[in-house]
């Protein structure tokens, strides 16, 4: 289980947290106009990379709010959380 | 290479069993170049690269893998067998397979011991009841069987059930009764020895670093661990690694890679009839011919290459098994472990062409890709060798996710499968 950081609670496990995925992908302002494509690409298509990640956590057993955080696919580890609308870390080399 | 039979097993029994040779050719190096080489060396691209041999005339074929065959989610799976999807599209495509599993230890002279001893899925609660029996219906209208128990049914099916208790009471079931398990490597190596057979050269250790490609765009060859290699066409059946393979031909794709765990107890004396699924509680239990009950549990919440989920999981997964069978409470777990599985958000496979000429894929089977195993790799095979989708393929094309066309397998079971 993972330990994780919330930015306003503090280390708390993994239980109290739910995964909401990739961060930083910006619904579009102008709906209307996207392509089939376009809409395809922000709905389904992810980078699934394996190294270090951003991505959206909620803590919702907790203080219930969203916040980011940077995290490595293969080891699972955390380099970082930050608030949600922060600009986000550079990964550890 | 020559085939198993009696007469074969008695001759050796006389000889003290020293003329069994080497199953399958295993070459160290590849040749220069292939007309068709398959990244992955699982079960389905093993199947795939069978089926090409046996059935299409496309030249030299080659099958990469990275590790050893066999060794990814084909050796790490609950060796789950059955076809009772909702949506027409999925009943096709895994009743394929099952029709396939039924006649494939004579097919490849290879004992796959598939045993159809019934899949038995689990309703705890007045929508899985409603749920299940939509299924039944549509699976009737597809010509699948799949049938509805009753609770006292359910327990005479599978007589450990224990449908009294109140933690997850049990109101009934969806019974699939041509549904069961498999040998898992012997999948693998049956393919693998029948593939070989036909002359595919199958590289081990052989990791694939780069997709070359024309200034067209088409592929014409793969940088790997063993050199350059000149290919015609490509096929991916990387599972969890598809996003990564992909991404070397700039290709991205629907998916996102999850750790999914399964355990293994104590091998016991046969105490277990058939396959019981429990979606709502997320458990999956069977028995291995070795005695061994085989478990599955969930996948982790987020995407991870770990290849090991948390233990929170398993024990999850334990909870459920110990309130619905109450004698397996003293057992001793012998050991667990965790695969990558490539989910697509419908839940549903990708098999077909890519934006690349030349570039074909088979992925995104999620938590529940081995029962498909000859179904996809047969139909893949037709997609490659015609470089357009055979017509059990075409619904789960990757432009379904442009065109909205979705097979939501995932909104149907309203869990992983």
């Amino acid at each position: 289980m993972l330990l994780i950081h919330c930015p306003w609670c503090g280390e708390r496990a993994e239980l109290e947290f739910r995964h909401c995925g990739e961060a930083h992908l910006a619904r579009p302002t102008n709906p209307a106009t996207l392509t089939d494509a376009e809409w395809a690409e922000y709905l389904a298509f992810r980078d699934n990379h394996r190294g270090w990640v951003r991505e959206r956590w909620r803590h919702v057993h907790g203080c219930g709010r969203f916040f980011n955080a940077l995290r490595h696919t293969l080891t699972d580890r955390f380099a970082a959380s930050y608030k949600t609308g922060e600009a986000w870390p550079e990964p550890p080399a | 290479m020559s085939g198993f039979s009696a007469v074969r097993l008695l001759r050796e029994a006389l000889r003290g069993q020293t003329g069994w040779g080497q199953q399958w050719r295993s070459p160290d190096q590849p040749q220069a170049a292939y007309d068709v080489v398959i990244i992955g060396g699982g079960g389905h691209g093993l199947a795939t690269a069978y089926y090409l041999a046996k059935g299409h005339r496309v030249g030299r074929i080659a099958v990469l893998e990275k590790g050893w065959i066999g060794g990814g989610n084909t050796g790490r799976n609950t060796t789950i067998i059955r076809s009772n999807y909702l949506f027409p599209e999925s009943a096709a495509l895994y009743d394929h397979a099952v029709q396939l599993w039924e006649g494939l230890s004579q097919e490849l002279n290879y004992n796959v011991m598939f045993s159809p001893r019934g899949v038995l899925m689990l309703a705890h609660n007045v929508h899985d009841e409603q749920s299940f029996r939509r299924h039944v219906h549509a699976n009737r209208l597809a010509g699948v069987d799949n049938e509805w128990l009753d609770a006292e049914a359910c327990r005479a099916f599978c007589p450990p059930l224990d449908i009294h208790q109140r933690r997850y009471p049990v109101l009934g079931g969806a019974l699939q009764r041509r549904g069961g398990v498999a040998r898992h490597d012997a999948v693998a190596w049956g393919y693998a020895r029948a593939a070989s057979a036909l002359g595919v050269d199958i590289i081990q250790n052989c990791e694939v670093t780069g997709i070359t490609r024309a200034n067209d765009g088409a592929v014409t060859g793969l940088s790997t661990s063993k050199g350059q290699i000149r290919a015609g066409k490509v096929g991916v059946v990387a599972a969890g690694s598809t996003s990564l393979v992909m991404a070397m031909a700039g290709v991205r794709m629907p998916l996102e890679s999850f750790p999914l765990q399964a355990l293994v107890s104590e091998p016991v004396k046969p105490v277990f009839p058939c396959v019981v699924m429990s979606n709502t509680v997320h458990a999956y239990i069977s028995q291995s011919d070795k005695g061994e009950l085989v478990i599955g549990a969930g996948t982790d919440q987020y995407p991870s290459y770990s290849q090991a989920g948390g233990v929170h999981i398993l024990s999850h997964t334990l909870e459920a098994i110990c309130e619905l069978f109450p004698m397996f409470r003293r057992m001793r777990m012998l050991r667990s472990w965790g695969g990558i599985v490539d989910t697509t958000s419908d839940r549903s496979p990708i098999i077909g062409l890519t934006p690349v000429p030349g570039l074909f894929v088979n992925c995104g089977w999620g938590t529940g890709g081995f029962k498909a195993t000859p179904g996809s790799g047969h139909v893949f095979a037709a997609t490659i060798a015609r470089a357009e989708p055979h017509p059990i393929a075409a619904p789960f094309s990757l432009g379904r996710f442009t065109t909205g066309r979705l097979i939501d397998e995932a909104a149907a079971a309203a869990v992983a499968h």
